[in-house]
């Protein structure tokens, strides 16, 4: 039962990580690069850690987990916070959808 | 030191490793070919997550608990790169 729950944490972590690579690839504007790197990578990264926690229940594990949680989830948004901040002062150009006439 | 390995299928950590792989070649193809200078920060910021996370893999494939460790380093270093490279590029004209 551990055994399918730890399996699938990891999967959908992973799964996670390779879809913000692929959005990082694919969308149109720096922006929704950015949204999609930040948010996805932070959210697979955090079901993996989740799962090695559930898979080595030890003091030493948890407190190096939490900790790389606690970092990731404080840091991770002010570096995002600032790439968009410079993004948006250069007045790079957002992406609008094209009309369908 | 070294942990018993848990009874995980042998599929599922390969897979995990493998998505995780791909998803690096990935972000790295978006890194070297790059519209403008603030898409390979980001690029080299989920590729510092993504190492971040094939770490945290390793532990549980290895059963070696120091791979968090690298993890927990790789995971403060990443946040003052881009830090530094955004203040840096802020006092400049892009």
């Amino acid at each position: 039962m551990m055994t399918i729950i730890i399996s699938t944490f990891l999967l959908v972590g992973c799964f996670f990580a390779l879809l913000a690579a692929i959005g990082v690839v694919r969308m149109p504007d720096i922006y929704c690069r950015m949204h999609s790197a930040t948010k996805a990578g932070a959210f697979g990264s955090a079901l993996i850690l989740i799962a090695v926690m559930l898979a080595y229940p030890t003091p030493r594990v948890w407190v190096g987990c939490l900790a790389i949680l606690f970092f990731f989830y404080l840091t991770a948004p002010v570096a995002a916070h600032l790439v968009g901040r410079i993004c948006y002062r250069s007045k790079l150009p957002i992406w609008k959808p094209k009309k369908k006439k | 030191m070294f942990f018993e390995i848990l009874e995980l299928p042998e599929w599922v950590l390969t897979a995990s490793q493998y998505m995780l792989a791909a998803a690096i070649v990935l972000s790295t193809i978006r890194a070297i070919k790059v519209p403008t200078l603030l898409d390979r920060i980001i690029a080299l910021d989920l590729i510092a997550a993504l190492t971040m996370a094939q770490c945290v893999v390793l532990t549980l494939v290895s059963g070696f608990i120091p791979y968090l460790d690298i993890a927990i380093a790789i995971a403060l270093i990443s946040f003052i790169a881009t830090v530094a490279l955004v203040r840096y590029l802020e006092s400049k004209d892009l």
